[in-house]
């Protein structure tokens, strides 16, 4: 294999790691809030609005629904709005948040859910506030469930990552399709896929490892 | 200290309403143990969960130390909820927080800094008997020490009433006894008006000074320990304290009971005395002055919050005349007498 081809794969790999990491942090940054206003805003619970629960829990299902080779193609307009162009590896980025947003949400709703609710009533009777309950209760007690969750996400937004090769994302993926597909090359596929499994067998172990010391029950 | 006046919670509303809790008054005193007792779905929980409003009551008014919670913004309810620590039947400790951090999350919540935080809280874990266990998880923990952090974290905000929601129902009965001698030691120590729920007659009789019978919903029966033990005035009551003190008459003796007295039948008493009289040679002097021979079919003797109880099943021999003389002469004796039924003769 010649250098300029290891060298594509390890610029292609880079650029793997860089879509998750970002939209996996992004997305997490707004979808552990999401699922916590999910959870909190649910009839009986300490900041109830069933109303705007319902609408969210909707929306969020629509999100969760939409299949992510679709909705990458059918958001181009406001990716192109966002970083300026809708191919490369800043575009294919865009698609992997919005995909992930909800997913995060979801998993964090039920990872709180996991909670007794008596924890949250004995705060209540020590006088804590709403922010309190969540900032000293929730998120903490949730925090193995939410680790898991992540986990679950990165590994995703790892496979969904290769699809966004298809739409010109760069990365493993598009590597994959471009050489291994596309010029019959089985070396490059075989690389590609290897790549691809050794990086998910590391998050699940780091994801795992962190789960665990998380958690004390 | 606590004060309920007329508080009732009702769910729902219209044929399917269910009233849990009916026009409730209930005035416990600073210092007091007060337990109420109750069958479970009788609205104990609902009743001492309506204390610190984590249930709003549908009416009436809840006053703790002369502040009608009731009436609160959500603001002041916080503050207040401070001055009313709880604990629970299954413990409600965080399990993500060492014991240490459990004790100290109360005052975490009060905006207590850390060097206080830490000066507040060694005392509450020695108190509990918590201090080398001080940096472990709950999980690593036994249920009765479970309820020891949770006692120590419902004290650490310093309140003035602690609340106990079935504290010991998770327990057996040596780890109940020692969480019952922690909560007297408090009382004692700290001067702590202490309002518990339970369904265990043991709790009642270990610790409390006064006692609610609740059912449906209803407090139907309030008295003082002793008395409660000695004379319950409610079926209910009876039953409890039967059922507590595993007093009832043989089955072979039930199943001969007659509810009305005929020519030839004899009387079958529970008797109840307590303290000069249970020193008395009571039984021996009832034969011998009244004539009727008295059959013991069980017998036991008590002691609750330091007042011995001596409790008796027994059948009364001789004609109507002398046994309904001797009945007078216990009566007399201030022994709380309770006519069972009647037993024909010979049978």
């Amino acid at each position: 294999m010649s250098s300029a081809m290891l060298e594509l794969i390890l610029e292609a790999t880079l650029d793997t790691l860089y879509m998750v990491a970002l939209s996996g942090a992004v997305s997490a940054l707004i979808g552990i809030p999401l699922g916590v206003l999910l959870y909190v805003t649910r009839p009986g619970q300490i900041l109830a609005q069933p109303f705007a629960q319902r609408v969210l829990a909707i929306v969020t299902n629509i999100g969760r629904s939409i299949p992510f080779i679709i909705l990458m193609v059918a958001i181009i307009p406001f990716t192109r709005l966002i970083v300026g162009s809708s191919i490369g590896t800043n575009a294919a980025v865009v698609p992997l948040i919005i995909a992930a947003i909800p997913f995060v949400a979801r998993l964090v709703e039920g990872a709180l859910n996991e909670i007794p609710p008596g924890l949250i009533e004995a705060a209540q009777a020590m006088g804590a506030t709403p922010y309190q309950i969540i900032t000293k209760v929730l998120l903490p007690e949730a925090k193995g469930g939410i680790l898991n969750g992540l986990t679950i996400t990165v590994v995703t937004l790892v496979s969904y990552s290769a699809m966004a090769g298809a739409v010109g994302g760069g990365g493993l993926g598009d590597l994959g399709i471009r050489y291994g597909y596309n010029r019959f090359d089985p070396l490059i596929m075989l690389i590609t896929v290897a790549i691809l499994v050794i990086m998910v067998q590391g998050f699940q172990s780091l994801g795992d490892h962190l789960v665990r010391k998380a958690d004390h029950k | 200290m606590i004060k309920l006046e007329g508080v009732s919670k009702t769910y729902g509303a219209g044929p399917t309403a269910v009233h849990a809790l009916k026009n409730i008054d209930l005035d416990v005193p600073q210092g007091a143990i007060h337990g109420v007792i109750g069958l479970s779905g009788a609205g104990k929980s609902t009743l001492i969960r309506c204390v610190n409003l984590l249930e709003r009551p549908t009416s009436g008014r809840v006053i703790v130390d002369g502040q009608d919670l009731t009436r609160q913004d959500a603001e002041a309810l916080r503050q207040s909820r401070h001055q009313l620590g709880m604990i629970f039947q299954h413990f409600n400790l965080l399990a993500s927080r060492t014991v240490f951090d459990n004790v100290a999350l109360p005052l975490e919540l009060m905006g207590v800094s850390k060097s206080d935080i830490r000066e507040r809280v060694e005392p509450l874990l020695d108190l509990t008997g918590l201090t080398d266990k001080a940096r472990q998880y709950p999980a690593q923990l036994s249920g009765g020490q479970k309820q020891r952090v949770a006692i120590a974290r419902a004290l650490a905000s310093r309140p003035k009433v602690l609340l106990c929601d079935e504290a010991t129902s998770a327990l057996d009965p040596q780890t109940t006894a020692s969480i019952l001698e922690l909560l007297q030691d408090i009382n004692r120590k700290l001067g702590l008006t202490i309002l518990l729920i339970t369904h265990e007659m043991e709790v009642v009789k270990s610790i409390c000074h006064r006692v609610g019978l609740i059912s449906d919903g209803e407090l139907v029966e309030e008295a003082d320990v002793g008395d409660f033990f000695t004379a319950p005035a409610t079926r209910l009551g009876r039953d409890f304290l039967n059922a507590f003190l595993e007093l009832e008459p043989p089955q072979a003796l039930v199943e001969r009971l007659e509810e009305t007295a005929g020519p030839h039948t004899h009387p079958v008493v529970r008797l109840a005395f307590s303290g000069a009289t249970v020193a008395t040679p009571l039984i021996s002097r009832l034969a011998r002055d009244s004539g009727v021979d008295v059959s013991i079919l069980q017998a036991k003797v008590e002691s609750i919050q330091g007042r011995t109880l001596g409790l008796m099943i027994a059948e009364l021999i001789g004609s109507p005349d002398t046994t309904s003389r001797a009945l007078t002469q216990l009566e007399a004796h201030d022994i709380n007498v309770e006519v069972l039924g009647h037993v024909q003769r010979d049978a």
